[in-house]
């Protein structure tokens, strides 16, 4: 019991026992789940594991039938709406890359910039020259400086994806939850934000749900199976594609 | 920090909108008082009148360009607020008569001596003060808006399902007015009005003036669209319109998002609908009737939504348009806006106004290109002269 409450207390992000079933599908089996500040963690597991349907519930899409979910220890994510969740620091990043086609590169990570958000301090908003910094920097960091003016519409697939998680340090959260972030991109491309993650990672928690099982040992992290709504197996990549459940149940197929 | 809100506003193309209709609105009205009524020149009332009416639906086209073509709120009900603004006016009109009406009755309207009715309804209090009326003419449409949004978009009322709520409030509330004791005329609804502000409504001199309040309201209404738009939050409202789950999990409050830009555009519409009124001199539950607010749609799609100037120009010549086949081709005028809404349609879907500003911008690229592949013929050529050298 002492040392569940002593994880609890260093945890980012603390999950117990939660359930949750849609039509009397079981999309989540009493999950537990602990993030610890500055963590990067990889969940893997097949489809239907309940890999999206945790991060609804991290991000206030979802609201569970049971459990606990906490954040910082002391803030009950359950209680909470996508808006204010956003707000106390957990960006989301969609399976399918989500950024406003219609806006500019510079635009969409003006948008995702932490100030406030709202409806007279947008109106009345100016970009100040620390603002503009920041927008620069992150241009660098998810390597589109030269396509600033490009309507997000016009861009690849990998670089929707980047513009995506850029908006998100844009939002600089404490805790990053990134849904397949290489799914159709090219091998170069897949590496490239194998190294963008883990430099994200030095000064935020993040978790990335991914098939991909090469960039996940690219990123050399811990490992979360999940599988029919709970946790399979945790550890280092070799020793969780080692185990016999995680090759039945999953690597086997 | 305001003046930088409205100087964002005052974009190259707005600026001319603006200049057109305000020179539209001094021009007309002074061709109108100052030419004898045999020059070529001369614009006779009625059409100035009509023209008038234009200026006030496409102010009504531009209030649903800001809910519909920015932040994908299609509402169906817009001339509900219309209808509000315009029996505000009504109201206040109706008060102006006094004991000229044809029961001479000081207090009570006509409708209302005629219905037995012993003194005046609360609610008709206060309208006799045009300063009462004309906050009236933004307060109730503005409530309406705000009480429907909060309720709808809270619940995430969405697409299709929120356009049939839309359509069902203007319905309701046409049941409504329609009944003689909600206290607003019933089927007649306001008419017969005398003055407006001490002048007479027939006047060609208030008609002059009405016409040219017309034109500033479109102007005024024009520019903090523009405004809005062009700043921050018009940028988030494009968001919402393109991809609402991630302004959320941006951390916005969508639901505000909505609700504000909502009554802005029911305030929008509840002036038009006011300068309505004393330019056609009757307002009736007619005006709620779900296909009128249809047609704002129309005119919104056919100038280009999402384009601000686009609506004005396509309420216009939509209305036009009417006008004219009403009276020459009295029988052909529904099919030719059946007609029009599906060549829109099929052939502009981005609308006039859109369909030009993608036409240019396409241009623009290609010159774009064309320059740079020149620029490199120039490079390469430049290189080739220095191997020979």
């Amino acid at each position: 019991m002492n040392m569940i409450s002593e994880a609890r207390q260093k945890s980012l992000l603390y999950l117990e026992n939660v359930s949750v079933s849609f039509d009397g599908f079981k999309a989540l089996n009493s999950l537990s789940f602990v993030v610890e500040p500055g963590e990067l963690r990889a969940i893997i597991g097949p489809n239907g594991a309940g890999k999206t349907t945790m991060m609804d519930i991290i991000t206030g899409k979802t609201r569970p039938d049971a459990g606990t979910v906490l954040f910082e220890d002391t803030i009950d994510l359950t209680r909470q709406d996508e808006a204010d969740i956003a707000q106390l620091g957990i960006g989301r990043k969609f399976q399918k890359p989500t950024v406003f086609e219609s806006h500019t590169v510079w635009d969409n990570l003006e948008l995702a910039l932490n100030r406030s958000r709202g409806v007279f301090a947008t109106l009345f908003y100016t970009l100040s020259a620390e603002d503009k910094a920041r927008i620069e920097e992150i241009l660098e960091t998810i390597r589109l400086t030269h396509r600033r003016q490009e309507y997000a519409a016009n861009l690849s697939h990998g670089q929707k994806q980047w513009l995506e998680i850029g908006m998100l340090l844009a939002q600089e959260p404490k805790l990053l939850l990134v849904d397949e972030p290489v799914a159709g991109m090219t091998d170069a491309e897949t590496a490239e934000t194998a190294v963008l993650l883990k430099e994200i990672a030095k000064t935020r928690s993040v978790v990335v749900v991914e098939h991909d099982m090469g960039f996940i040992r690219e990123l050399g992290v811990k490992v979360t199976c999940l599988a029919e709504g709970s946790v399979l197996a945790e550890g280092s990549i070799d020793f969780v594609s080692n185990d016999p459940k995680v090759i039945e149940n999953y690597l086997g197929r | 920090m305001i003046s930088g809100f409205v100087f964002r506003a005052l974009e190259g193309r707005i600026v001319a909108a603006v200049g057109i209709l305000l020179a539209i609105g001094i021009l007309v009205p002074a061709l109108n008082l100052l030419t004898p009524a045999d020059s070529a020149l001369h614009i006779p009332t009625y059409v100035m009148s009509l023209f008038g009416k234009y200026l006030c639906y496409a102010l009504l086209a531009l209030a649903l360009d800001l809910v519909w073509g920015y932040c994908g709120i299609l509402s169906l009900g817009h001339g509900a607020f219309f209808a509000l603004g315009g029996y505000a006016m009504g109201m206040y009109l109706m008060r102006q008569i006094g004991s000229r009406g044809v029961y001479g009755n000081p207090v009570l309207p006509d409708f209302m001596v005629f219905l037995n009715w012993k003194e005046l309804p609360w609610f008709w209090h206060g309208f006799d003060w045009f300063v009462f009326a004309m906050l009236m003419v933004l307060v109730v449409p503005g409530l309406l808006a705000f009480v429907f949004g909060w309720f709808a978009f809270r619940s995430r009322v969405n697409g299709v399902y929120l356009s049939i709520i839309t359509q069902a409030m203007t319905y309701a509330l046409l049941l409504a007015f329609f009944r003689n004791d909600m206290g607003f005329g019933g089927n007649n609804g306001l008419t017969d009005f005398k003055d407006i502000l001490g002048f007479s409504v027939q006047a060609d001199g208030t008609r002059a003036v009405l016409f040219f309040m017309s034109a500033l309201m479109l102007s005024l209404c024009l520019i903090l669209a523009s405004a809005i738009v062009r700043s921050k939050f018009g940028k988030v409202l494009v968001g919402v319109r393109d991809a609402e789950s991630r302004v959320r999990f941006l951390g916005f409050r969508v639901e505000n998002i909505k609700l504000f830009t909502f009554v802005v555009s029911a305030m929008m519409a509840g002036i038009a609908g006011a300068l309505f009124v004393p330019q056609v001199g009757i307002i009736n539950p007619g005006e709620f009737a779900p296909a009128n607010s249809i047609e704002v749609v129309v005119w919104t799609a056919v100038g280009g939504r999402g384009t601000l100037i686009g609506p004005i120009i396509g309420a216009i010549l939509v209305n036009g348009g009417k006008s004219f086949f009403t009276g020459a081709f009295p029988e052909i005028w529904l099919f030719a806006l059946g007609g029009l809404f599906i060549a829109v349609t099929l052939f502009l879907p981005k609308g006039i106004v859109g369909t030009v500003q993608h036409g240019l911008k396409a241009r623009q690229a290609l010159k774009a290109a064309a320059d740079a592949e020149k620029g490199r013929g120039d490079a390469a050529a430049v290189t080739q002269a220095q191997a020979a050298e």
